[in-house]
């Protein structure tokens, strides 16, 4: 049996978590191994090792250290090909350049604006930090004109690369759970009729359930 | 096989990311311009290839593509043995560190050097004046990413391995731009980032972009 993988970093990281729900897609095993970020062991030389930019997550398996959370989601899916949701980053070239397209998308479009509401209205409150409200404003507006492109998209297609759940929709779960559940912002979501029936249903996945139960006894 | 088109304008830094794509893989295709002068990427009509209203947007028959990023992806793999050999196809282990230094350039370099852009050059462009606070900022944040750079590169002749791949290619458009820029001094103060950037500056796929952008405007 191989040797589990290994996930650097706290499951309540967005970041992490986007890998931790890849992981359970596939039905890789991993040890997720902790990095006190309060302690700034993120900055440590012997973490820095593994990640140059401090940040989470890091991860290892047998063969790579790897670090960017998406790049290690294509990895699993590509190595492990044959494991669990074969079809999570497309089983043909068409496919996979769809969901490619939808996980750009998801980093250059929807990951800007969304992280900083989820810093600034999810984790900047519990941080005891002051909120920045003409960012928060700003971002809200963008964050609005992408979901109006996602609520077209959704309408048209059952989820973003196509009809089968893919890495795209994965990689938005981590900032929309934390908008949608721990602040007052989730109806940007569930009040379009599109993306929030996208939302009802990736949400609701057992691989997603499964990375917030570990984001909950984490804390 | 279908002709490929490329929607786009020659001065916009994604577009320029495909076309020398496009170069460096010596394949046929169409450059259609979009004048967004004339506000024609929020076109009824532009949408229906970008829905978010960006350049660029690709076409190959039936296949529709947009984010430059996953469109070079796609040319680069689904021309794999034309021209110059953009990936790392070897095995899982190099494919994934060209992935992973895709994403540094997106998530790491990108953001400071777009924001870099939009002070010292649209804004110049529109006769607008720099915001001289945000540029210390975003020069100190690009300054931390290239120290990083510069440790890789010292190790490595490029940034995924040991041959020009995507991963260098996607910088393009912004160094060019700082080359010519006062963020100059960033790059020449680290000497294995200067090489590089000399380096992939200098390739003739490049320089083809760079006289397209010439002839256009």
């Amino acid at each position: 049996m191989a040797t589990p993988v290994k996930v650097h970093g706290p499951p309540l990281s967005t970041a992490v978590s986007r890998v931790l729900a890849c992981l359970i897609e596939k039905d890789v095993p991993f040890q997720l191994i902790p990095v006190n970020m309060a302690k700034g062991e993120h900055k440590s030389p012997d973490f820095l090792k593994i990640q140059p930019f401090g940040q989470v997550p890091a991860f290892q398996d047998e063969a790579i250290s790897l670090f960017e959370s998406r790049a290690i989601c294509r990895y699993v899916c590509e190595k492990y090909a044959e494991k669990g949701n074969k079809g999570l980053y497309g089983t043909n070239p068409l496919a996979k350049a769809s969901i490619d397209q939808w996980v750009e998308a998801e980093g250059q479009s929807f990951n800007p604006p969304s992280s900083v509401l989820v810093f600034q209205l999810a984790f900047a409150p519990r941080m005891k930090l002051k909120q920045d409200e003409s960012l928060i404003s700003q971002n809200e507006t963008k964050l609005e004109k992408v979901l109006e492109v996602y609520e077209k998209r959704l309408g048209e297609s059952r989820f973003l690369a196509g009809d089968e759940f893919s890495l795209a929709d994965l990689s938005h779960l981590p900032n929309a759970h934390y908008l949608v559940t721990a602040t007052d912002r989730g109806e940007m979501f569930t009040s379009k009729k599109n993306v929030g029936r996208w939302w009802g249903e990736i949400s609701s996945r057992d691989s997603w359930k499964k990375v917030v139960d570990m984001q909950k006894q984490s804390t | 096989m279908a002709v490929m088109k490329v929607h786009g304008n020659p001065l916009s830094t994604a577009t320029q990311r495909v076309l020398a794509c496009l170069y460096e893989k010596d394949v046929e295709f169409q450059f259609v311009n979009v004048d967004m002068a004339a506000g024609e990427h929020k076109s009824e009509n532009f949408l229906s290839h970008n829905p978010f209203g960006q350049v660029p947007a690709f076409e190959e028959g039936d296949l529709k593509l947009f984010e430059s990023r996953a469109i070079t992806q796609y040319i680069a793999h689904e021309y794999s043995d034309k021209g110059t050999q953009l990936l790392l196809p070897g095995s899982n282990k190099t494919m994934a560190v060209l992935h992973l230094w895709k994403e540094v350039e997106s998530h790491q370099f990108d953001p400071p050097s777009a924001k870099l852009i939009y002070e010292l050059r649209f804004k110049r462009f529109v006769g607008m004046t720099p915001d001289s606070a945000v540029v210390d900022e975003h020069e100190a944040k690009l300054a931390k990413v290239l120290d990083v750079y510069e440790a890789r590169l010292a190790q490595s002749k490029y940034l995924a391995g040991d041959h020009f791949t995507l991963a260098d290619l996607h910088h393009l458009p912004n160094v060019e731009f700082f080359k010519r820029s006062s963020v100059k001094k960033l790059f020449e103060s680290r000497p294995h980032v200067a090489a590089w950037v000399d380096d992939i500056t200098a390739r003739p796929s490049w320089i083809k972009v760079l006289d397209l952008q010439k002839q256009k405007v």
